[in-house]
C-alpha cells in the first residue's frame, strides 16, 4: 500500500498563506488590464468560483472521510460521473442523443479502474483513497470522451459522402462508421498518452508535485504518480472506447442509413 | 442498344406506388407513381428535380416518408437492407473511396457481397488496364477515382446498377470512357441525368422529373422526343 496518509498529513496551510497567492492573481488580471486582452473578468470569476468549489467539495470530503462508510463515496462517485456527463453531453454538441454513451462510458471507466486497483491491492477500499483517484479517474475519462465525440461530431459530417458510398455496397452501420470510429477514439486517448511520455521532462505532474509538498519522499511520490498515470490510460480508454462505440450508432437507423441526410443539390 | 432479360416485354423492376418525400418543410417528391422495366433506364430533369434523392430509395439509402416501392413485385422494405444494397448497387455522384489501393476497394466490395474478385476483367468492365489495381486511390485523378468506384461497385456482381450524375464531374474524354463502359454492361442500369443528350445515349426508358413531379414516363423515344 502507499503511504499516502502518513505523508498528506504533515503538512498544514493556514488561510493568510492562500490569500497571499491571490498575488498572483492580481498579477494576471494586470497582464491581462495592460495587454487588454479582456480576461479580467473571468480571472475574477474563475477565482471565486475555484475558492467556492474547492471549499465545498473540501467540506463534502471531509464528511465523508469522516463518515468513513463507502456508500457515500459511492454516491460522490456517481455525482461526480452524472456531472460529467452532463459536461461532455456539450462538447459533443453533433452527435445525437450523446448523454447515454457519455453516462455508460464514465460509469464504466470509473468502476472498472477503481475496481481494478482495489482488486490488485494497490490501494484500499477506503474513502481517503477512492475519492481522490475516483475524482480524478472520473475527470480524465470525462476529458478523453468528450474529445472523442466531439471529434466523432465533426468526422461524421466530413466523412458523410464516404460512409453512404460504403453504406451502398452493403456494408454494416459498424463496418461503413469504422475508419471514423478508429480516429475518434484516437484523438479522445492521444493527449494522455502523449503527456505520459513527456511526464518529468516537460512537467511535473499534480500528484507528484503535491506529495513532494506535503513530504512524502519523492520515491514515493514517483511510485504513486505512475500508478495514477497508469490508472488514468486505463480510465480513458475505457470510456474513450465506451463513448465512441455507443455514440456512432446513433447517427444511423436500424436499416444503416445514415440519419437526417441533408439532399444533394443536384437532387 | 442492349436488351436485359431477353423476352419481349420487359418485366418490371422497380413499381413507384405514390411515393413522396419531406425534407426541411419542403416536398421533395411528390406523389410519384412509376414503373422501371429491367434494361437502361434514365432519370432525367432539372437541378433541384428530385433525381438522386429518387435514386437513393431504390436501395434504401432513404425512405420515403409516403407511399411504397416495390422490387421484383415485393416490396422494398421486406428485404433485408445491407443484402439488397449488394443485389442493387449504387455509384454515387462524387467519388468517395476507402483509403488504399484500387485493388483493396474491390476487394472489400467483394468481400461484403461473399464474390470472388476477377480483378483484370472487373477492372476492364469499367474501363480501367491491369495496372491500376496497385495505384493508391488518393493519387488517382476523379475521372479515374469514379471508374474505380464504377469497378467497385461491379465486383459485388450486383444485379442492378444506380448511377448517380456518374460523369458531372469529369471532362469529355473521362465521360466518354465512363459511357463506353456503362453501354457494355449486360445488367440492368437507373442512371441519374441532367443531361438529355445522355440520356438518349445510355437508356431506353426514361423517366422525367420537375420540382419533384412526375412529368413523363415511357421509352425514350416518346418522353425524349
Amino acid at each position: 500500500m502507499i503511504p499516502l496518509a502518513a505523508a498528506a498529513t504533515s503538512i498544514h496551510v493556514a488561510v493568510w498563506q492562500v490569500a497571499a497567492s491571490l498575488a498572483l492573481v492580481a498579477l494576471a488580471a494586470a497582464i491581462s488590464f495592460w495587454q487588454k486582452a479582456d480576461l479580467e473578468r473571468d480571472i475574477a470569476v474563475a477565482t471565486g468560483r475555484s475558492i467556492v468549489q474547492l471549499t465545498l467539495v473540501g467540506y463534502a470530503i471531509k464528511l465523508i472521510f469522516e463518515a468513513d462508510t463507502i456508500w457515500l463515496v459511492l454516491a460522490l462517485l456517481a455525482v461526480m460521473v452524472l456531472f460529467g456527463a452532463i459536461t461532455a453531453r456539450h462538447r459533443a454538441a453533433k452527435v445525437p442523443d450523446s448523454f447515454r454513451p457519455l453516462l455508460i462510458a464514465l460509469a464504466l471507466a470509473g468502476a472498472t479502474t477503481l475496481g481494478l486497483v482495489v482488486a490488485l491491492g494497490i490501494f484500499e477500499p477506503t474513502p481517503r483513497y477512492l475519492v481522490p483517484v475516483g475524482g480524478m479517474v472520473i475527470g480524465n475519462a470525462m476529458t478523453a470522451s468528450a474529445v472523442a465525440l466531439n471529434r466523432l461530431g465533426d468526422e461524421m459530417g466530413d466523412a458523410r459522402p464516404r460512409i453512404e458510398a460504403t453504406l451502398a455496397l452493403g456494408a454494416t452501420a459498424r463496418e461503413a462508421a469504422a475508419p471514423t470510429v478508429r480516429r475518434s477514439l484516437r484523438s479522445g486517448m492521444i493527449a494522455l498518452v502523449d503527456s505520459t511520455k513527456t511526464t518529468g521532462l516537460i512537467f511535473f505532474p499534480g500528484t507528484m508535485v503535491g506529495m513532494l509538498l506535503a513530504g512524502a519522499s519523492p520515491t514515493d511520490a514517483v511510485r504513486l504518480q505512475l500508478i495514477l498515470l497508469y490508472t488514468l490510460l486505463g480510465s480513458v480508454s475505457i470510456s474513450a472506447l465506451t463513448a465512441t462505440l455507443l455514440a456512432y450508432r446513433n447517427f444511423f437507423t436500424p436499416a444503416a442509413q445514415l440519419r437526417d441526410p441533408e439532399l444533394e443539390g443536384s437532387a | 442498344m442492349r436488351r436485359v432479360g431477353g423476352g419481349m416485354i420487359p418485366r418490371v423492376l422497380f413499381e413507384l406506388r405514390e411515393v413522396g418525400l419531406d425534407r426541411g418543410g419542403k416536398t421533395v417528391l411528390d406523389a410519384l407513381s412509376a414503373g422501371i422495366p429491367e434494361g437502361a433506364t434514365a432519370i432525367v430533369g432539372p437541378s433541384g428535380a428530385g433525381k438522386s434523392t429518387l435514386l437513393r430509395l431504390l436501395n434504401r439509402l432513404t425512405d420515403p416518408d409516403r407511399g411504397e416501392i416495390h422490387y421484383r413485385g415485393r416490396p422494398l422494405r421486406s428485404y433485408e437492407p445491407l443484402a439488397l444494397r449488394r443485389e442493387v448497387g449504387l455509384v454515387p455522384q462524387l467519388p468517395a473511396l476507402l483509403d488504399g489501393t484500387v485493388e483493396s476497394n474491390l476487394r472489400y466490395a467483394a468481400g461484403l457481397a461473399g464474390e470472388p474478385l476477377e480483378l483484370e476483367a472487373t477492372l476492364a468492365r469499367a474501363g480501367l488496364g491491369p495496372s491500376f489495381a496497385e495505384r493508391d486511390v488518393a493519387k488517382l485523378s476523379v475521372g479515374e477515382q469514379q471508374r474505380a468506384m464504377l469497378a467497385r461497385a461491379l465486383a459485388q456482381r450486383p444485379r442492378v446498377l444506380l448511377l448517380d450524375e456518374p460523369t458531372s464531374a469529369l471532362d469529355h474524354a473521362a465521360r466518354d470512357t465512363i459511357e463506353a463502359a456503362l453501354a457494355e454492361l449486360e445488367i440492368s442500369t437507373v442512371l441519374v441525368s441532367h443531361d438529355p443528350e445522355q440520356a438518349r445515349r445510355l437508356s431506353d426508358w426514361v423517366l422525367q422529373l420537375d420540382r419533384g413531379r412526375l412529368v413523363g414516363c415511357g421509352p425514350r423515344a416518346e418522353v425524349l422526343a
